[in-house]
């Protein structure tokens, strides 16, 4: 008898394109960053890359960056604007 | 940031929350862990949040299994390991129910035979993945979906059950605080024998706040005195990062609890009791902390 066994494999969007999750779009303004690193390190689903940029697919809106920016250069904008 | 390294163990994205502190939890001890590591995940959030089979998002070996056995799989597992020569991490990651009230008994005997491996509490003070249920770690008039009023009774003090057996090394972190918790389980990894850490994880559904609240929540429930950080190595004990100033002064507690729609309902007396909690556990840490360091001038 041959015996399957349940095992996943990991691969990027195990969970399908969580960026359709947004309703609210953070949006990095790069010119007034002073790159501290606080959104990227706060991110719970390492979203954004080192050099700060938001991967949309998989961003899920949660808001975070926006809160830890010391600067406040990540602005939420509604999906549909 | 320069410590950390950047590489990534888990991949975009978990199925998690928006905001959700447990995945920036295994974000950072999958990073102090490394690639040589396998996870032990009992039911909770974590098992659900990895994706969908045949996918998972968590890129290191992850063993998912029964609800109470977390830690007698990692007993059995790191024995393996070790038998053969291998000195691959072996790490239990489980929320607070499977802790505190499911798994104890497994994470009792796995402190008390001595087992080379690392316990990760991730605490979200309820039942979360099935809804928010009571569980032995919610706070006293926390309201959840099977305690409408708040809860009557106190949260299981489980950093002392966890004490009084003994363990090379254990810790509390906190989300808000991820390079705290980074270093602390770099450093419990690097010393063999059983250890442990209890981190508390602010869950924007189950306590009843905007997903973009969570790292400010994690850093009032410090700064206020409700979660103490500290660590104990060979019961040598230290306060560490915020909570060295909480010590000394706290911010009010209700800044932490009208943030969170949980403890709407709580009562005066409730308040008093979750003040006079915090109060005594800081008191015992000091003076404890203030023995300790009499004696080590004495010695």
């Amino acid at each position: 008898m041959k015996v399957k066994l349940a095992i996943s494999k990991p691969t990027v969007g195990a969970s399908g394109k969580t960026g359709s999750w947004r309703t609210f779009r953070p949006v990095v303004s790069h010119e007034t960053c002073t790159k501290c690193g606080n959104c990227y390190r706060f991110c719970p689903d390492a979203a954004i890359d080192t050099e700060f940029n938001i991967d949309y697919d998989f961003c899920k809106g949660c808001g975070i960056c926006v809160e830890v920016c010391p600067k406040s250069c990540i602005k939420l904008i509604r999906e549909d604007e | 940031m320069a410590e950390i390294p950047d590489e990534e163990f888990i991949l975009k994205t978990t199925s998690a929350c928006a905001g959700c502190s447990a995945s920036l939890i295994l974000r950072y001890v999958t990073k102090a862990a490394g690639k040589d590591t396998v996870l032990v995940i009992p039911a909770c959030c974590t098992s659900v949040i990895q994706g969908v089979y045949p996918n998972t998002a968590v890129n290191v070996p992850v063993y998912n299994v029964a609800f109470a056995s977390a830690a007698a799989v990692a007993s059995g597992m790191s024995e393996a390991f070790r038998a053969v020569g291998k000195k691959t991490n072996v790490i239990c990651f489980a929320g607070d129910g499977g802790t505190v009230d499911i798994g104890i008994q497994a994470l009792s005997g796995a402190l008390e035979r001595g087992t080379d491996f690392l316990y990760i509490c991730y605490d979200n003070e309820a039942y979360s993945n099935t809804g928010m249920q009571r569980s032995g770690a919610t706070p006293i008039g926390a309201k959840t979906t099977t305690t409408p009023l708040g809860k009557n009774e106190y949260k299981k003090d489980l950093d002392a059950i966890v004490e009084a057996h003994n363990p090379v090394y254990m810790a509390t972190a906190c989300s808000a605080y991820p390079v705290d918790l980074y270093n602390k389980v770099k450093k419990a990894l690097s010393i063999p024998g059983p250890k442990f850490i209890h981190v508390l994880s602010p869950c924007p559904p189950g306590w009843r706040f905007p997903s973009e609240k969570t790292i400010e929540l994690g850093k009032l429930a410090v700064t206020s005195g409700m979660w103490l950080l500290y660590e104990r190595e060979n019961g040598k004990l230290t306060i560490t990062g915020a909570s060295k100033a909480a010590m000394k002064k706290s911010t009010p507690i209700e800044d932490y609890l009208k943030a969170q729609g949980r403890f709407r309902t709580a009562t005066p007396e409730d308040i008093a009791m979750l003040k006079e909690n915090s109060k005594r556990k800081m008191a015992r840490l000091a003076h404890e902390a203030e023995a300790q360091a009499a004696e080590a001038e004495e010695a």
